[in-house]
């Protein structure tokens, strides 16, 4: 739209619309503010009986620790439960993740980009089912023969898993990115000679870097997101984040510890909010590519 | 490319594809018609002075020696689907026979363990996709207006519910919402009820539920359309506006039909991910009020008994359904993939 539709609008609707957008932005915002305070303060305060201000006051807090800040829920969590070993695994898993299904994304992509074929096009449409199936649907399917084979509870067990759940988007990001190259660039360097891998070597890897950027930001945050599967696959030593902070909540037979799981919840969003920070371009363009392409 | 050449570019990515999404499929199929052995009873004889008497005992031994031969269980066909976990036929023509009117029957049959988790997945599924992507029509809009400067940070800040980690991301919103918690209060002094809790609702359960559903994946919709919105004609606005076509009328006869097939797109992807629900489940604790499919299927598998061949019928069924939900597309694409071709 031209500013000069913009600028025509009535006031009541500019008012309406800026309030309803304030509104969002605190609906988007607040809860993260609020959680971040509270992880300074003790659980009497952040979630009070008495009275909800004691959250912003923290009364118990200073009566507990002398400051009005303190940051137990965070020494609790890293250093006491070990919160750092998850952080560590969540570590390894995201990066062999990233790294796997891009190399096999890119690859596959490629080939279904330039595959003039029929069978490109049924291979685009399985991998599309399998995209829509639930993850945990396929957990059960892991369970038994993992165990049969002693291969459950293992990191890379983990990983390969999630790579795997990762392909059919992967596929489909890096396809549609690669299609918007020209053939031609490739192929004039196959007329000089090159073989496929060659062209793809020399000429393709060279200019892909914007889309296998964007295709891995969304490859990230399918690894460390995930809940399902590392929570059914990994045994309690190799645990990554999530699930650990799961089991700060505690279950009817273990009792948790919630501010744990407060100053957890901030450290797993921290790096979010700074990939967002750092990476907002690629994502916004990386969530429209496919939508705009179709 | 020859097929050659495509065969070893595909090959990681197919293999990878093939292992751990095909074959898991197989091997829930098989596993949903295996029930696991039952223990083995044996009968023994004590005697003592005063005579003997039968007494039977679990033979633990030839109970884990039969396990270890055969651990897919002993094949059992369909009757895991038909029991009463799962589609539970019988106890339906039951309800059937005795319901008071039809109403009375939904009732009854939302109370069955499966048919409890496939409503809430299809009430959650139907409302928060068009709620969502309506809500994020609405800020796109309103952020469109907005001048240039002030579109990077409210992009930014609108893009964090749907970043964040989902499971963190309703804890988050739980917390708040709980009877201890700052919303929480506030619904109290609201309702004027100071008892009123959240756990203890089950309607309350479903709509927080579903407000978290909207809030994580409005943003999703919001950005779409933005993107969809930066590339509306500008002629075609202008020409609508010297016919004298309303700020209303624009957007029903030119905006509107502008970002439809954007929308059937996300309509796309949210039914696959609306339908997956399971994440604000755990983090709600909300296992009492509200099942989804995929919650179902976790409770099954988690716990100290893992009921692997009812957690595997339970998938069967959910991949049935996501397959009927998603088919119009599948089928469209699929012809409008043979119009190309022809």
């Amino acid at each position: 739209m031209t500013t000069r539709v913009a600028d025509r609008r009535p006031l009541i609707l500019r008012v309406v619309m800026s309030s309803f957008l304030v509104l969002w932005l605190i609906v988007a915002a607040f809860p993260f503010l609020w959680t971040l305070w509270g992880s300074f303060k003790v659980e009497g305060d952040f979630f009070s009986k008495a009275d909800w201000l004691n959250a912003l006051t923290g009364p118990l807090t200073i009566a507990e620790t002398g400051g009005s800040f303190t940051s137990s829920g965070y020494y609790g969590a890293w250093v006491q439960e070990e919160f750092w070993r998850a952080a560590m695994n969540s570590l390894i898993v995201v990066v062999c993740v990233v790294c796997i299904s891009l190399t096999f994304g890119t690859l596959g992509g490629y080939a279904l980009s330039r595959s003039p074929y029929r069978y490109a096009f049924w291979l685009l449409l399985i991998s599309l089912v399998f995209r829509a199936m639930p993850p945990i649907t396929l957990v059960s399917g892991y369970l038994l023969p993992f165990f049969e084979w002693n291969l459950w509870g293992h990191l890379p067990t983990a990983i390969i898993v999630l790579v795997a759940i990762n392909q059919p988007f992967t596929l489909w990001m890096l396809t549609s990115f690669f299609r918007n190259i020209p053939k031609d660039l490739d192929e004039s360097a196959m007329m000089d000679g090159c073989s496929r891998f060659q062209a793809f070597r020399h000429v393709i890897i060279p200019v892909m870097w914007p889309g296998v950027i964007t295709t891995g930001l969304f490859s990230f945050l399918l690894a460390y997101n995930d809940f399902a599967v590392t929570a059914m696959l990994l045994s309690k030593e190799n645990q990554t984040m999530i699930p650990k902070i799961a089991s700060f909540l505690g279950t009817t037979q273990t009792k948790g510890n919630v501010m744990f799981a407060v100053s957890s919840v901030i450290s797993v969003t921290a790096p979010l909010f700074l990939l967002v920070m750092f990476f907002q371009r690629q994502i916004v363009s990386g969530l429209t590519a496919g939508a705009v392409k179709g | 490319m020859k097929h050659k050449t495509f065969l070893w570019f595909f090959l990681p990515s197919g293999m990878a594809m093939f292992l751990f999404i095909a074959m898991p499929i197989v091997s829930v199929l098989t596993q949903s018609v295996y029930a696991p052995h039952e223990q083995v009873i044996r009968e023994v004889e004590n005697c003592t002075l005063f005579g003997c008497s039968k007494a039977t005992q679990i033979d633990q031994e030839a109970t884990r020696a039969l396990r270890d031969a055969e651990p897919m269980g002993r094949f059992v066909g369909p009757s895991i689907y038909t029991d009463r976990n799962h589609l539970a036929f019988a106890e339906i023509a039951e309800i059937w026979r005795n319901a008071s009117g039809l109403g009375n029957f939904f009732g009854q049959v939302t109370n069955l363990p499966f048919y409890d988790a496939l409503s809430f997945t299809l009430t959650y599924t139907a409302l928060v996709t068009p709620l969502s992507l309506a809500f994020g029509l609405i800020i796109a809009l309103a952020v469109n207006a907005l001048p240039r400067l002030f579109r990077g940070p409210v992009i930014f800040v609108s893009l964090l519910p749907m970043i964040v980690t989902p499971l963190v991301g309703a804890l988050i919103l739980f917390w708040m919402i709980d009877a201890r918690g700052v919303l929480g209060a506030a619904l109290q002094a609201l309702a004027g009820d100071p008892g009123l809790s959240i756990k203890a609702s089950t309607p309350l359960m479903w709509t927080m539920l579903i407000v978290y559903g909207v809030w994580s994946s409005a943003p999703f919709a919001f950005v779409i359309y933005y993107a969809g919105l930066q590339t509306v004609p500008g002629d075609t606005l202008e020409s609508a506006m010297i016919d004298g076509a309303s700020r209303w009328e624009r957007i029903r006869y030119v905006i509107l039909p502008h970002l439809l097939p954007l929308t059937t797109f996300m309509a796309l992807i949210k039914i696959m991910d609306n339908f997956r629900v399971f994440e604000p489940i755990v983090s709600f604790s909300a296992g009492a009020h509200a099942k989804s499919l995929s919650y179902f299927i976790y409770s099954d598998l988690g716990g100290e008994t893992r009921l692997l061949s009812s957690a595997a019928a339970t998938s069967v069924l959910t991949i049935a359904g996501i397959i009927v939900l998603i088919s119009p597309v599948l089928v469209r694409t699929w012809h409008a993939f043979g119009r190309v071709r022809a």
